[in-house]
């Protein structure tokens, strides 16, 4: 397998060239276009964007060559797009080439001649390359108009989405955004259609261009084209403040671009940075934003009062209460939930042991194991870019990346992208353990090794000096978190790692949970990677800490915690941003927490935890604060607050109030004050914890068909509340089962009904070709109160029985559970 | 070339044979021995006698055709194809047609042989849809060939196999240009690539592939058969061997007429026994509408690549329109704009959005209602246009404009102060002249 | 209404005949006019999922080209050349004539079904102006008068036989056969019209024929080279150097000329 030539150390060959005038010198196959950027020359463009294949479309770009660096010249000008730049080339492009201007203006005024020249009511306008470069490069007349010319037209708008809006006639048809859709998303959902001057972007009328990453086309749009239905007529790009920022919706850490108005964000953007998301970034991290500013947002403290009610307190006040209330609770927990920021993870962290003095905190608020937490204190905490960590560059260089447990489409679309570019690249090889090719699988150019729920264990172990799929030093595995529900799977993927050379990483879904991991958030670690297990370990934090000794216990873990307070053996929870239908047993979260003889809740919204709870605390979004958030690759993401709110305080701010209530103070109160704390403390450089290798669970028990389930990259979870277009373009939740399995339905079967020992979904149903035989899919979050609340565990047993009741959309066929809470 | 032009039937030899699309007919003519010849030579000595003989791609541009083969790298691991251009739809040309409709076995038997020369297994031959019965004798052609061991596995026991598919277009004159037509093949939009990569590195399938007109591959068992030296005896020194002219219009006798490159309009009008009775040539297109426009002062200019370039317009197809002095340029010249606007394919701005505003400021011009600057406006629109389209069509669009301005800038002008055109539209007609004799 | 079996089973057949099967897109999309009378939803639909590919990508090339009409296409297409020389020659007045006869517009069907009106570009028979096409076989040298006989006679059921081909079939049977199913008619009608056949006739009538060939076609043996032909050869090898050196050179080669371009 080729590796890319730009990573294999060797110097890249540079070609000297003239432009304007002015030698410089660029890697060969650069494009003139880009060459001249070095010299500080922007030639006008539309169809090029530097990370879609050259076109050559729109023709704006052409430049004089005098010289091709052969000492003969073009005859005609040329696009600068599309020219590589050769040793001796002259270029003159409209700065210094009467020739190279007029074909510019040429080009310019053709553009316009159909252009409904609507910039004072267009959303693109005051950014719209079409209005700068027309203004730089364009005559201020128009021809065309004078001479009674007659602009094709269209009617207005037309959805191609929920989502997304097309207004054909500012279309200067640079197809940047079909070139997207078809090589970089694999979702070519937009086409050109018609011919000529009719040629349009257009769908099929059935099949809407429902991709997870359409809104980059938007961004892209070098008109005012495409608009989205989420920030049309909002606002002008001149009242906006913008900030960059880092995506809170998965692991993958992309850069974006928060654009806000009198304290509320209006957009997101994509931002650039080539090490992560390059310019890319999902639907959901661009239209994700609105349940931070839905109504229901809690903007101040409560206490539970006397008569049972929460009631309003001040801070002062709620602080008292709540760390009355733990002192008064006996033994307590914590359970901060994933989607923190580091800064508030370690702060959950530091507030566990030295406030309530337990190692009983887990960030992990779904299905978990202590295989897991013994595999990431051995494979994955502390390791990061330069530091063994595999990152997204490693992933494009890699000969063969094997995925388990991870569906990269839904679960982490930067990864998704960059694999999908790998394979295009240079026929990176995708294998991934599923039950069934998925679409993201196929748009990956990845290849299926059918994998039953439960049967990881054996299929990787079967990589081990497999003939076809041998893995090296060159190769890559990917291990989803919900591998951890495997019994086995985790270390098997550690064994494959270690006897092929191949490099591990394990991909989580949420935002906070690798920061959560190295923080300290996990029963066995403390911060920085420390065991708690090694006395050394504990010192180290104790001093760092001036503390004189830390709990010597590994804790508990959610599941541990959840029947530890429904024994009465723990009384007091402090719980974070958790939702019990995301954890490993709803009903016995639930259980919990009604249990529990003392609840302090952090969180944004009111939710069920928070009507339970006896103190409840309003804490800031990722929008409202300093923060970071920590990749899948261990690559530290900081960003700044974009809002400042004064109802809101982040997590560490309201811990740190808790504890010096509780008379241990945590030593900080603000985010900088915890980034000093973490850099003074530092990595553990002492031994790292090994691996407890477990072994597979048994061969399956149970009449039934397998449940395997992921969670769509949108689907009910709450971070899409308040966006309704972009949960329009969800995809529609079904069962989908085998040929076989179809097969022993009765014969047209439309629905099904999944039933299992929490109850039952009602679904469409869909045949996959090449599902593996006794296993039903279905999403996990998509329909009713969830697969965890309201059907089994994945991987149990489940049965499926035909239905004549039409799907609802909504699927919830259990009245016990309701999808409010989210 | 021979002082006296006379035609020379090689490719239009057997059309008035009984049956002559058959296989029995082209045999019976000595059909397939250039193929059994070609099989016994090596594949490179064969693109070595194509080098040889001169040949120049007959679709339009005049490349040699040897060369072009011998581009075809021939370490590349993948699949070599040759793929033909069927897809006559230059205004004027209609060469192509006629041959694979009377005659479809000449370009069977060419396809082999320029297949075996590039060692290509696959071949095809895209002809355009809408020409319905030429389509049913190209099918039947090559079923005959195949169940005559002329196609198919280890042909006539050489060991050299070769598949043939008859590939139908569907409507696009932008397809007959090369690299649309190879994305039209591949069950795309017919737009144009980007080149490099160049289809002899990267063509159909991302492979090597070669890509030649009808009458290019067609010529190629003759020069097998009769040697390089015998198809460089004919022509001129550059533009070597023989070529179909099609002659149309305002002739008394219209017609395809096989000559040797280098004969003069001159004496082909001759032929055709003179412009219409009672009329005078006007203009003619010396290689259909996308090349610039001729007219009386250009009989006696050698039909061949580089006279017809020296005296500013293009050999192209050899599609000769001829057009008297019943006929309006203006309107010919909107009529062919309309034509290039229609079949802009849409990807690049120029030839999208120029050829939509030519049609407009000329159809004001044709209407009477424009100003003399409208002129200078039409040919700067065609200098915005002219060398800065994605591919030759939109060059093609700015020729008979360009043209006509340039020749009868008069009649431009007739138009506006005649307030419409001066000319009787029935007077151009060909029953027009039917009911005047 | 969807496609039916056999048709499902035909279109997938077409794929089967390249190395790559969205190849056969093309001919897929004429049987699906054959079967439905036009590119109907189902057909793209069709056509999407046995390449692979999405509707959208199907709709974009069905889009395309001309020859897929998106509203019903009556049993007859006519197809009259208005290109400038044909237009000249005649074919404005033929269309003129035809839209008043049939009572319809450009691309609209007359009421019984039977006959659709079309005008069409250059059809490579310029030699035979002015052009008719009847469900794309050449109806020659047209007048008024004659085209409207041609589709009295078609809307009467009366055979029309094409001036080079075989009696006009309906438009659906001969998308069958643009799709690659013959119908073996490739043997009736002549092989080439008249004036194919002119300056063949001119040769045959005054003895011309090409150097060393005898009148009929029968090849001599190969004349000897000479001193031009070596020297010709010394030339085109220093064309080809230029070319191989120079994008400049390509650039010029370019013929606006469509066809085989400068390589």
């Amino acid at each position: 397998m080729t590796t890319s030539p730009e990573r294999t150390g060797a110097e890249v060959e540079h070609v000297t060239l003239t432009v304007d005038g002015v030698q410089v010198s660029v890697p060969k196959d650069t494009l003139v276009i880009r060459a001249a950027e070095q010299v500080g020359v922007q030639i006008p463009r539309f169809c090029d964007h530097p990370l879609l294949a050259p076109v050559g479309a729109c023709r704006q770009c052409l430049v004089d060559v005098p010289d091709a660096g052969n000492g003969r010249g073009f005859p005609k000008p040329q696009a600068s797009c599309t020219l590589q730049v050769a040793e001796g080339m002259v270029v003159n492009t409209q700065a210094t080439s009467p020739v190279a201007d007029k074909a510019q203006q040429g080009i310019m005024e053709f553009l316009l001649i159909n252009h409904p020249l609507d910039c004072p009511v267009c959303d693109k306008g005051g950014e719209c390359p079409l209005q700068n470069q027309a203004m730089s490069n364009g005559r201020g007349e128009s021809r065309f108009s004078e001479g009674g010319g007659v602009k094709r037209t269209y009617p207005k708008p037309i959805n191609i989405s929920a989502n997304v809006l097309l207004d054909r006639e500012r279309c200067v048809l640079c197809a940047r955004c079909t070139r997207f859709s078809e090589q970089i998303a694999g979702d070519p959902f937009i086409a050109l259609i018609e011919r000529g001057a009719l040629q349009q972007v257009g769908i099929y009328e059935k099949e809407p261009f429902e991709s997870y990453f359409s809104g980059n086309t938007i961004q892209i749009c070098p008109v005012g084209a495409l608009t989205s239905a989420e920030y049309r007529f909002r606002s002008r790009p001149f009242d906006l403040v913008s900030t960059p920022s880092i995506a809170e919706h998965d692991a993958c850490g992309a850069a974006i671009r928060v654009d806000h108005r009198r304290g509320k964000v209006m957009r997101r953007l994509a931002g650039n940075d080539p090490e992560v998301n390059e310019e890319w970034i999902t639907d959901k991290d661009r239209f994700g934003f609105a349940y931070a500013q839905l109504p229901d947002r809690l903007t101040y403290p409560q206490v539970r009062d006397e008569s049972g009610e929460l009631r309003p307190a001040s801070w002062p006040e709620a602080f008292a209460v709540a760390a009355r209330g733990l002192r008064a609770a006996g033994a307590c927990a914590v359970l901060p939930g994933g989607r923190v920021t580091a800064e508030d993870a370690y702060a959950y962290a530091k507030f566990a042991r030295v406030a309530l003095g337990t190692n009983d905190v887990d960030f992990r608020a779904r299905p978990l194991s202590a295989e897991e937490a013994s595999f990431l204190a051995a494979e994955v905490v502390l390791r990061g870019p330069g530091d063994g960590g595999v990152t997204y560059a490693d992933l494009e260089a890699a000969s063969t990346v094997v995925l388990a447990g991870l569906e990269p489409e839904d679960e982490a679309g930067t990864i998704f992208l960059r694999l999908r570019k790998a394979n295009r690249a240079h026929g990176t090889r995708v294998l991934a353990l599923a039950p069934y090719s998925s679409r993201g699988l196929q748009k990956m150019g990845g290849r299926l090794l059918p994998t039953a729920p439960g049967d990881e264990p054996a299929v990787l172990d079967s990589l081990v000096g497999h003939s076809d799929f041998g893995l090296d030093a060159s190769s890559v595995l990917l291990v989803g978190e919900r591998l951890a529900t495997v019994p086995g799977a985790l270390s098997a993927a550690a064994r494959l790692a270690h006897r092929t050379g191949a490099r591990l990483a394990w991909v989580p879904r949420r935002a906070g949970d690798r920061g959560a991991l190295e923080a300290g958030c996990l029963p066995t670690l403390l911060p920085g990677g420390r065991p708690v297990a090694s006395p050394d370990a504990r010192v180290d934090a104790a001093t760092a800490w001036g503390v004189d000794r830390l709990p010597e216990t590994p804790g508990r873990d959610t599941d541990q915690i959840v029947s530890a307070l429904r024994s009465g053996e723990l009384g007091g929870l402090v719980i974070g941003g958790v939702d019990p239908d995301d954890t490993s047993d709803p009903a016995a979260t639930r259980a919990a927490i009604e249990a529990a003889s003392f609840v302090v809740a952090l969180e944004l919204r009111e939710t069920e935890v928070t009507r339970a709870a006896d103190v409840v605390f309003p804490v800031a979004a990722a929008v409202e604060k300093a923060g970071m958030f920590v990749t899948w690759e261990g690559r530290p993401r900081e960003f700044p607050a974009v809002l400042s709110v004064p109802h809101a305080l982040p997590d560490l701010r309201v811990l740190a109030g808790i504890a010096e209530e509780l008379g241990a103070p945590l030593g900080f109160r603000t985010v900088t004050e915890v980034r000093a704390q973490l850099t003074e403390m530092g990595p553990w450089d002492g031994e790292r914890a090994t691996l407890d290798e477990a072994a597979p669970a048994g061969a399956a028990s149970g009449e039934g068909l397998r449940l395997a389930t992921w969670k769509q990259m949108i689907d009910d979870g709450s971070l899409t509340d308040g966006e309704p277009y972009l949960r329009a373009t969800a995809r529609a939740p079904i069962a989908r089962v085998s040929p076989a399995t179809y097969a022993t339905l009765p014969a047209g079967t439309a629905a099904v009904v999944v039933s299992g020992d929490r109850g039952e979904l009602t679904l469409p149903v869909e045949v996959a070709d090449d599902m593996v035989d006794g296993t039903v899919w279905v999403p996990a979050r998509s329909a009713g109160a969830g697969v965890l609340a309201a059907l089994a565990a994945p991987g149990s047993p489940v049965r499926l029985a035909a239905t004549e009741t039409p799907a609802t959309p909504a699927g919830a066929s259990d009245p016990a559970h309701h999808g409010g809470v989210q | 070339m021979s002082e006296i032009s006379t035609l020379t039937p090689v490719l239009t030899d057997n059309w008035d044979a009984e049956r002559s699309w058959t296989l029995a007919s082209y045999e019976a003519h000595g059909g397939y021995d250039g193929l059994r010849k070609a099989l016994s030579m090596e594949p490179s000595a064969v693109i070595d006698e194509v080098k040889e003989s001169g040949l120049r791609g007959r679709g339009g541009a005049g490349f040699p055709t040897g060369m072009k083969w011998s581009f075809i790298p021939q370490d590349n691991p993948k699949p070599k194809y040759l793929v033909v251009n069927a897809d006559e739809s230059e205004p004027g040309t209609c060469k192509d047609i006629p041959l694979m409709m009377a005659s479809p076995h000449t370009l069977v038997e060419g396809v082999i042989i320029s297949s075996y020369a590039i060692r290509a297994n696959r071949a095809f031959i895209y002809v355009r849809g809408e020409v319905l019965h030429v389509i049913r004798r190209l099918q039947r052609a090559v079923q005959e060939a195949y169940l005559a061991g002329h196609l198919g596995k280890n042909i006539h026991g050489s060991g050299y196999d070769l598949d043939l598919v008859v590939h139908p277009g569907a409507g696009a004159y932008i397809c007959g240009e090369e690299t649309a037509l190879l994305d039209s093949l591949e069950g795309r939009r017919g737009q144009p690539r980007l080149r490099p990569p160049f289809p002899a590195v990267a063509g159909l399938y991302a492979s090597p592939t070669v890509i030649n007109n009808v009458e290019s591959i067609a010529s190629v068992p003759s020069i097998i058969a009769n040697g390089a030296e015998w198809f460089a005896s004919m022509g001129t020194e550059k533009s070597k061997g023989f070529g179909i002219f099609s002659l149309s219009g305002h002739v008394k006798n219209p017609g395809q007429y096989e000559a040797p490159l280098g004969i003069t309009l001159r004496e082909l009008i001759d032929l055709a026994g003179g412009v219409r009775e009672g009329h005078e040539l006007k203009f003619w297109t010396p290689g259909g509408s996308s090349t610039p426009l001729f007219t009386a002062e250009h009989l006696d200019v050698p039909l061949d690549f580089e006279s017809v370039a020296a005296s500013g317009s293009m050999l192209g197809t050899r599609a000769l329109q001829i057009f008297d002095d019943s006929t309006c340029v203006v309107r010919a010249v909107l009529r062919w704009t309309e034509f290039y606007k229609h079949e802009s394919c849409g990807k690049c701005t120029p030839c999208r959005e120029g050829t939509w505003w030519l049609v407009q400021t000329l159809a004001k011009l044709e209407r009477g209602e424009g100003t003399e600057a409208d002129l200078e406006l039409l040919l700067d629109q065609c200098d915005n246009i002219l060398g800065r389209a994605f591919c030759a069509l939109g060059d093609g669009a700015t020729s008979p404009i360009t043209s006509s301005i340039q020749f009868f800038r008069d009649e431009y002008l007739a138009h506006l102060t005649h307030g419409g055109c001066p000319f009787d539209p029935a007077a151009s007609t060909v029953f027009a002249t039917a009911g005047a004799h | 209404m969807s496609i039916d079996e056999k048709t499902y089973g035909e279109l997938r057949e077409i794929a089967a005949r390249y190395p790559e099967g969205r190849s056969g897109l093309l001919p897929m999309l004429h049987l699906v006019q054959s079967a439905e009378g036009r590119i109907t939803p189902e057909g793209i639909e069709a056509c999407a999922e046995i390449l692979g590919i999405t509707a959208a990508e199907v709709s974009g090339v069905a889009t395309f080209y001309t020859m897929y009409k998106r509203k019903p296409v009556g049993d007859y297409h006519v197809g009259v050349c208005t290109n400038t020389l044909c237009a000249v020659m005649g074919g404005d007045a033929i269309f003129e004539r035809l839209k008043g006869h049939l009572d319809v517009g450009n691309d609209e069907t007359t009421d019984d079904g039977k006959i659709t009106l079309e005008h069409v570009e250059c059809n490579a028979a310029c030699d035979y102006a002015p052009v008719m096409m009847v469900n794309w076989e050449f109806m020659d040298n047209m007048t008024p008068e004659r085209a409207v006989e041609v589709v009295d006679d078609l809307r009467e059921g009366r055979d029309v036989h094409s001036t080079r081909g075989p009696r006009v079939c309906t438009w659906r049977e001969a998308e069958r056969v643009l799709a690659g199913f013959p119908d073996d008619l490739a043997d009736e009608g002549p092989a080439a019209g008249p004036a194919s056949l002119v300056g063949l006739g001119i040769a045959r009538e005054r003895g011309w024929t090409a150097p060393g060939r005898e009148a009929g076609g029968a090849p001599a043996p190969a004349i000897g080279r000479d001193q031009s032909a070596e020297q010709a050869d010394t030339a085109r090898a220093g064309t080809e150097e230029k070319i191989d050196e120079s994008p400049a050179d390509l650039q010029h080669d370019r013929n606006p000329a469509k066809g085989e371009d400068a390589q």
